[in-house]
């Protein structure tokens, strides 16, 4: 395959991985802007541009991050590429770039969607713009279907699969970078209202508070919660769910192409790593050193993901 | 549809009798299932907004135009003709030039022509082919002459039309497909491809690997590029997935560089290669030109081929046809009066508002005048020209154009048309695909067919009975 196309696969699947994780975002941050201020509860859209990892380009544009402000920013604004909007159009003109890589369905899923949101009046209440974010994970929901559905499993299907789960895994870890205090132990957990609340909008932010039910069978337990977005496999946003996925892929490329490389050992070890690792081990070692690791880690496999295959 | 006695001619028999028993509501049914199904084309094939690409829909009419196989055999034979000697002229210019000393052409028309790459002299392309994928536009004139309107040997395009307008009209249509027998276009594509392979340079190892070079999303025709590279299972490159090292041009891929023997390349040659020609040409391969002449690459269409399809030279080829073969021509030109002559000039300043004049150099129906139906300002406006630029135009007869049934916005009326053949040269002969992609003038009495200037298309079909 020719190295752009795989270099515009990978992004299409960044791209779409990315617009539906800052939907995800907004739609916490909005549960928590319902909580009474005051409590301590700090600005729930700052959070959200930190999650974002855009909170300084705010800054530097727009000053306090209001409700507003936050909501068109991440949401609408054309001059920040790591928009809904910006993800979207950018997963468009890259999949346009390789359509014939592509099977109709799936280019039917990003190019409708596109067309929809040109057409699409901008949301002016909360309502409807619950219902905006709504609509971008279902764009999401379908691409991924269409993906699964009909495409071949060969390099084209591997390239856009490995865009989205890297995406996925630096999604998960920039957010638990963020909230991780919220998940340290500090003497006994207090488990009434704001901890509480903000505990289960982390779970919520990945689609995961049913998960946590389901896998734990407890009421919502901090370190459990970090072991949940961690170490369990059986969670697809968790980082041992993302680097199986992509350790999987490597290898499928690996053994088609005949050729292993810098990007397959990355993988393997980060892999390896998480497999050895417990939650009470994390924690004893750093939960926040933990985390920043794997974020240097997922970013050196970024590159040479794109060095042995991209370029 | 009908000859000269107005009655209906034989191909078309079959076609008027369904014709007449048929309900009116249908045809017009047929007609919106077909522009859905080439939206649906649209939106897979094309690569700009979605507003522009309605816009780039090519109107489509449902009903084919007919040759039997007499009249196909007689096209047929004649452009295996006009396409060898296209061929023979070109390593002629390139070679010993004999056609020159010879007086046959003036040598200033090929020697001075912008299309003639100094580059190219004395060199000879893998195989000896320069043209491998030629479209000559051909119209039918009154009873069964057909004349030659244009050669088209650069970097013709048109033929996913070609393909695309059957596969609808088998869709919508099978009927018409059970009670003809018509012959198939499908295989243009495997002739396409093992065409390209055939004149891989005669020293690339194993099974040749073809690609087709295009100048990216922004072109018009990348539509047509993608979907041949598509059907002929091929990689679509742009100038920036290819690179030379050594003369050896190779492509960039997740495999690592992969060498590359054949170049379908549908960018003109100015674009080819910044180092060779334009140095501002984004969408060429630095190097490719050392790469070609040190055969290490087959470029198809050659370089240099523009020289064989210019319309001045156009008037030349019956004598050229005669020159290299020793046989009449089988297809017709049209007469064409060259105003470089002065004689020939004369002529046509006299007869301006009876004639078509065409720039040598132009395409897409630009830059002509068709006296019958221009304004008295644009005959004195092209007058003013051709006393000032003689030499870069040519004068011809309006010609009565055969027409064939078109559905209009007022029923059924005809439409003049003309045709296009895709012709296939190889290492091992030529392939010509039975049909061709035939253009029709959708404005009442309008000659012109091209689809820049409100032209749409047709399926053609050639009967086998």
């Amino acid at each position: 395959m020719l190295s752009r196309t795989a270099d515009s696969l990978y992004w299409t699947g960044r791209y779409v991985e990315r617009a539906d994780y800052l939907a995800r975002v907004l739609d916490a941050a909005m549960r928590l802007s319902t909580l009474p201020s005051g409590d301590g509860a700090g600005n729930p859209w700052e959070s959200a541009l930190q999650s974002s990892g855009v909170a300084a380009a705010f800054a530097a544009r727009h000053g306090a991050p209001t409700e507003a402000a936050v909501r068109r920013f991440l949401a609408f604004d054309p001059d920040n590429p790591s928009s809904i909007v910006g993800c979207l159009q950018a997963a468009r003109t890259n999949a346009r770039s390789v359509r014939t890589a592509l099977t109709v369905e799936l280019w039917e899923a990003i190019n409708d969607a596109w067309n929809q949101l040109e057409r699409m009046p901008r949301p002016k209440t909360r309502e409807s713009f619950g219902q905006f974010l709504d609509w971008v994970k279902g764009v999401s929901l379908a691409f991924d279907g269409a993906a699964h559905r009909t495409m071949l499993r060969g390099d084209s299907y591997w390239f856009l699969r490995l865009g989205g789960e890297i995406e996925r895994a630096d999604n998960t870890a920039r957010l638990l970078d963020v909230k991780y205090h919220l998940l340290l132990p500090v003497g006994e957990p207090v488990g009434g209202g704001l901890d509480y609340f903000q505990w289960t909008t982390l779970l919520r932010e990945v689609s995961a508070l049913t998960a946590y039910r389901w896998v734990y069978r407890e009421s919502v337990k901090p370190w459990l919660v970090a072991d949940l977005l961690i170490l369990n496999r059986q969670m697809p946003r968790s980082l041992a769910s993302c680097q199986t996925a992509i350790v999987h892929l490597l290898d499928s490329m690996a053994d088609a192409y005949g050729r292993r490389g810098e990007c397959q050992r990355i993988a393997a070890a980060t892999l390896a790593l998480l497999a050895e690792s417990n939650i009470n081990g994390i924690f004893q070692a750093g939960l926040h050193e933990f985390i920043l690791d794997f974020i240097a880690r997922n970013n050196r496999l970024g590159q040479a993901v794109s060095e042995q295959y991209l370029v | 549809m009908f000859g000269p006695d107005g009655a209906v001619r034989a191909p078309y028999r079959r076609l008027s009798g369904w014709l007449q028993t048929l309900d009116p509501d249908l045809l017009e049914a047929r007609r919106r299932q077909a522009e859905l199904f080439f939206r649906r084309i649209g939106i897979t094939f094309a690569v700009y907004g979605d507003e522009e690409s309605t816009e780039r829909l090519i109107p489509f009419d449902l009903l084919p135009r007919i040759l039997d196989r007499r009249e196909w055999s007689l096209i047929e034979r004649g452009l295996v003709q006009r396409v060898s000697v296209l061929n023979t002229f070109l390593s002629d210019v390139y070679g010993p030039q004999e056609c020159l000393k010879a007086g046959v052409v003036p040598s200033d028309l090929v020697l001075r022509n912008p299309q003639y790459r100094l580059e190219r002299i004395g060199r000879r392309p893998p195989h000896g082919v320069h043209v491998h994928v030629a479209g000559i536009d051909l119209v039918r004139v009154d009873g069964d002459d057909v004349y030659v309107l244009e050669d088209n040997v650069r970097t013709p395009s048109g033929v996913s039309y070609m393909l695309q307008n059957r596969e609808v009209m088998m869709r919508l249509f099978p009927d018409l497909f059970m009670e003809h027998r018509v012959a198939p276009v499908e295989t243009y594509t495997d002739a396409l491809l093992s065409t390209l392979k055939s004149v891989a340079p005669e020293r690339a190892r194993g099974d040749p690997r073809v690609v087709v070079l295009t100048p990216g999303p922004y072109n018009s025709a990348y539509y047509e590029h993608s979907f041949l590279a598509d059907r002929i299972g091929v990689e679509l490159v742009e100038g920036a997935d290819l690179f030379v090292r050594d003369a050896v041009v190779y492509m960039r891929t997740t495999e690592g560089p992969q060498r590359v023997d054949v170049i379908y390349r549908r960018i003109d040659d100015d674009f080819l290669d910044p180092l060779a020609f334009r140095p501002d040409s984004a969408v060429g391969v630095p190097g490719l030109m050392g790469a070609y002449e040190a055969g290490h690459v087959t470029l198809a269409n050659g370089v240099g081929t523009g020289v064989a399809d210019d319309k001045a030279l156009y008037s030349y080829m019956p004598d050229l046809i005669r020159f290299y073969t020793g046989e009449a021509p089988i297809l017709r030109n049209v007469p064409t009066w060259r105003c470089r002559e002065p004689e020939g000039l004369a002529h046509v300043l006299d007869r301006l508002p009876e004639l078509v004049v065409k720039a040598v150099d132009g395409s897409g129906g630009y830059g002509m005048l068709i006296g019958p139906a221009a304004s008295r300002a644009e005959l004195e406006a092209f007058r003013a020209r051709l006393q000032a630029e003689p030499e870069g135009y040519i004068a011809q007869p309006t010609l009565a154009l055969s027409t064939s049934p078109t559905l209009t916005a007022a029923g059924l009326a005809p439409r003049h048309v003309d045709l296009r053949p895709f012709v296939l040269t190889g290492a091992n002969g030529i392939t010509v695909t039975p049909g061709g992609l035939t253009r029709v003038a959708l404005a009442e009495g309008s000659l012109v067919v091209n689809s820049s200037q409100g032209g749409g298309t047709k399926d053609t079909w050639v009967l086998d009975d």
